[in-house]
């Protein structure tokens, strides 16, 4: 029986006269894969702003490990062990692949108020940072720009990053958004390696990914979460297939 | 107490000099995204160029009018010659390339008029007080700046909120490609708008220029003071720019006027004069660090009016 | 160990080949060094007088360019840490205090306080905003000294001796306070390069690139900025105090923000995020000055569109021509 790490009640939050979140709640054990999906515009952005901290809730709490992180600024979520990849690309672009995860690895390796060593000679920061990179499959990338890269490869990258903090939680948001179907189907290998290990929270468009992953899955619309449990429940779920399966998505 | 309403009465005039140039200051940031550091320039042309021509036409109105196209048209081939290929750049570029531009308006200044300044001198019909309070008497000319000033505050928000040049201007403030979908010569709206800006500078150069200084450098002092009103106001809001010039320009005027001796009731004479008049020099960034920590973004928001 | 052999040991320890900009750095370093034989040899003292500015206004540049070339704070008023170093040597020395081993470490130390004051202030905001308001703390302590009476208010304060440093040497004598400078500099070149590629560095880099990812990788960005900031301010604060010392004078005018805007055409003309860049860019701008105005009396109608043509065409400055890919 697993332990509960992150426990979501109520949360809610409008944007002027637009209920971005409606009293969301969830709940998630560790090492749980949960995939979010929903149409466009269901919220998950702001759902996943909410978790990160980069958006402050109207009202609801988040527990993360028994603790209370509701309005904990983002960088201390991090420290926890919250790590979150970004929908749209956001990375260090005059950097090269391996300074950007290294700086990951460095914001968890204690504080930086260190003015005398070179950062880029430091085993500590280097090997775990080449370490990182080779999971996602971007070794030999390692001293390219990321303004060089492609944009698979910075896809790979975010995630790269977010491992790279080693967190006990990894918010994911659309990671496989532009990428190619190799590169898919390496993330999707990738996640289910790490699956019980990290608790994951994946928000996808690819359906075919979220059913192959996903230990719970839960369907947001217009805010509000119109169901949530194991896939084949959601499968069959009536609702669910109109609001959202039902919209032109591949039957199998 | 007259002495106090004396200070107020500066203070909005003060203030409404601060609106004409933090007016064109926040269209130009509002709708261009452009940091202009020669603003100021186009101020001393404005009282230069109305120096010059009030001398040759031998009058007042005339040499005002003047200096007025003058300064737009100087603003408008500024534009085009120089201050359109720093669109879409770092702030930093638009700081450097201005401050270039500043240091050369100077220097053009002091070559054409030479170092010494110029006077401009009122027609006598406006060298006269009125009583505004039983035994105040305030000088005519400046409730004439009080007042053409509101009515050319008056004009820009019909300008800006009925007419259809305004409304481009609005809509450009808040999405430059969308305007531009169209169909809308942008190259000439941009040309306009600071043209008016230019405009609305060298208004307040030629206006205030009887009452206080027309010299080499006059632009610099009243610029940051301008960029302080813009600060405070919010970037692309003219409603935020008249408040806001109201606000400092009593903020500074009575603060100079009243600190002093505000203070003289706890410090000895020296003490209070030294430190009095540091604190009224400082009252306007005071202001506006109060108002950063606040609302950083100004008190009123950009895509209003 | 001499200036221009430290400079070369510098070039070896980066491990870099002579590339152009390696030769642009030393060629820089050997000119800076070779200065007071020139002048002694011509007769000439006005280059050293001229070499002395340009190398205690590098030391300025250089902590400007380390918070907005590698910080991506664009500072607006970092004349002021120039001024608030130059009167704390000119106050202490006025009040009889004229040990150098006190008003020093005063001007460091003042000029870190008020960078304490005017960041935690200002970083909370971002952009033009940023610049405005470092804009107005200048202007603020500009009208500060401007009413200090007893410090000479805006005519400016005279300083009768130079600081004293007991018989380590004699700043009066102007070769030995010139390689004195030129010893702070090169040192303060090492150290910023040292800070720029530390974990300290990377977090100001980083922060530079992507604030909003740094946060969310776990970095608390307003403190390492605001560190970042107080060492500029102190180094500018040193500057200032060996400004003080060359000119034997302090004014208001030292803090005028366009003191500050020649501080900023000085980094951007240098190339932003580079080490010598600073330097390069003090050299032109104080040698172009005064050359132009030996040409004419109009300099400015050439430097100020020359400014405008700089920000509109190039990018990343004269060292930045030179090439390379970006350091740190």
């Amino acid at each position: 029986m697993a332990d509960v790490l992150l426990e979501v009640e109520g949360l809610t939050k409008r944007f002027g006269g637009v209920v971005a979140a409606d009293d969301i709640s969830l709940t998630l054990s560790a090492g749980e894969l949960h995939a979010i999906i929903g149409p466009n515009g269901a919220g998950k952005s702001t759902l996943i702003g909410q978790l990160s901290g980069e958006v402050t809730p109207d009202s609801g709490c988040i527990r993360f490990d028994g603790r209370e992180i509701t309005n904990l600024p983002v960088y201390r979520r991090s420290q926890l062990g919250l790590a979150r990849s970004f929908q749209v690309t956001t990375l260090f672009s005059d950097f090269t692949a391996l300074d950007n995860v290294a700086l990951s690895v460095q914001a968890h390796g204690g504080h930086s108020f260190r003015f005398w060593r070179n950062a880029r000679r430091e085993a500590e920061l280097r090997e775990p940072a080449e370490a990182a990179l080779a999971q996602v499959g971007l070794a030999q990338r390692a001293a390219t720009l990321v303004a060089d890269l492609s944009h698979g490869e910075r896809r790979q990258l975010e995630i790269a990053m977010a491992l790279a903090a080693q967190p006990r939680m990894l918010l994911l948001d659309e990671p496989m958004a532009g990428m190619g179907p190799e590169e898919s189907a390496r993330l999707v290998a990738k996640l289910r390696d790490l699956k019980g290990a990290i608790t994951v929270i994946l928000i996808e468009h690819d359906i075919d990914a979220v059913f192959a992953l996903a230990d719970r899955i839960s369907v947001l619309v217009y805010g509000r979460i119109i169901a949530s449990g194991d896939p084949g429940t959601i499968r069959a779920d009536a609702g669910v297939r109109q609001a959202y399966l039902g919209e032109g998505a591949t039957d199998d | 107490m007259l002495y106090f309403f004396e200070q107020f009465l500066n203070g909005i005039q003060l203030g409404m000099l601060l609106f004409l140039l933090a007016a064109g200051l926040t269209l130009i940031f509002g709708i261009m995204d452009l940091v202009n550091l020669a603003h100021g320039s186009l101020y001393m042309l404005g009282a230069y160029f109305a120096a010059s021509f009030a001398e040759w036409t031998d009058s007042f109105v005339l040499g005002a009018i003047l200096a007025l196209a003058a300064t737009a048209v100087v603003g408008m081939i500024l534009e085009i010659v120089a201050i359109r290929r720093l669109y879409g750049r770092d702030h930093l570029d638009h700081v450097l390339g201005t401050f270039g531009l500043l240091l050369f308006f100077n220097e053009l200044v002091r070559l054409i008029w030479g170092p010494a300044g110029m006077t401009l001198s009122l027609p006598s019909e406006m060298l006269s007080a009125i009583e505004v309070l039983p035994g105040l008497f305030y000088p005519v000319y400046r409730l004439v700046i009080i007042g053409v000033t509101l009515i050319v505050a008056a004009l820009l928000y019909v300008l800006i909120m009925r007419t259809r040049v305004g409304m481009l201007i609005r809509a450009g403030a808040s999405n430059r490609e969308m305007v531009g979908a169209l169909g809308v010569n942008i190259k000439l709206l941009y040309t306009l708008v600071f043209g008016l800006g230019a405009a609305l500078a060298g208004f307040a150069g030629l206006m205030q220029a009887p009452i206080l200084t027309v010299q080499i450098g006059m632009g610099e002092n009243i610029l940051i003071a301008a960029f302080v009103v813009v600060t405070i106001g919010g970037i692309g809001s003219i409603r935020g720019a008249f408040v806001a010039a109201l606000l400092v320009g009593l903020a500074d005027t009575v603060g100079r006027a009243f600190v002093p001796d505000l203070l003289h009731a706890f410090l000895s004479e020296s003490a209070s004069s030294n430190l009095g008049r540091a604190l009224s020099s400082m009252m306007i960034y005071l202001v506006m660090a109060v108002v950063l920590i606040v609302r950083p973004e100004g008190l009123f928001s950009a895509t209003s009016k | 160990m001499s200036p221009v052999a430290k400079g070369l040991s510098k070039a070896a320890s980066e491990g870099a080949a002579i590339t152009p900009r390696v030769a642009l750095n030393i060629a820089v370093t050997a000119t800076f060094a070779l200065v007071p034989i020139y002048a002694a040899f011509s007769g000439d003292a006005f280059a050293l007088t001229l070499f002395t500015r340009i190398v205690i206004l590098a030391i300025a540049a250089l902590s400007l360019n380390l918070i907005m070339g590698f910080g991506g704070m664009v500072s607006f008023g970092h004349a002021a840490y120039l001024g608030i170093g130059g009167y704390a040597v000119g106050i202490l020395a006025k009040e009889g205090i004229g040990s150098g081993f006190v008003q020093w470490p005063v001007a460091v130390a003042s000029a870190a306080l008020y960078a304490l004051v005017v960041g935690a202030l200002s970083l909370r905001t971002r952009g033009v905003y940023f610049i405005m308001i470092t804009l107005a703390f200048a202007q603020m302590i500009y009208y500060v000294a401007i009413g200090l009476d007893r410090y000479g208010g805006d005519d400016g304060l005279t300083i009768y001796h130079r600081s004293r440093f007991g018989t380590l040497i004699d700043l009066s004598n102007r070769t030995e306070f010139y390689y004195l400078c030129l010893a702070l500099l090169l040192v303060s070149v090492y150290v910023v390069w040292r800070i720029v590629n530390s974990r300290f560095g990377m977090v100001i880099q980083g922060a530079r690139s992507n604030e909003r990812r740094m946060r969310a990788i776990g970095f608390p960005t307003f403190r390492y900025r605001l560190a970042c900031f107080v060492i500029a301010g102190a180094m500018c604060g040193l500057a200032g105090a060996l400004l003080a010392n060359h000119t034997d004078f302090v004014s208001p005018a030292m803090m005028h923000w366009t003191r500050s805007g020649d501080l900023i055409v000085m980094v951007v003309l240098g190339g932003m995020q580079t080490m010598f860049g600073p330097l390069i860019g003090a050299l032109t701008f104080l040698v172009l000055e005064e050359g132009l105005s030996r040409l004419t009396e109009f300099s400015n109608l050439i430097i100020g569109p020359f400014l405008l043509v700089v920000a509109i065409s190039m990018r990343g400055g004269i060292d930045g021509l030179i090439g390379g890919v970006r350091r740190g």
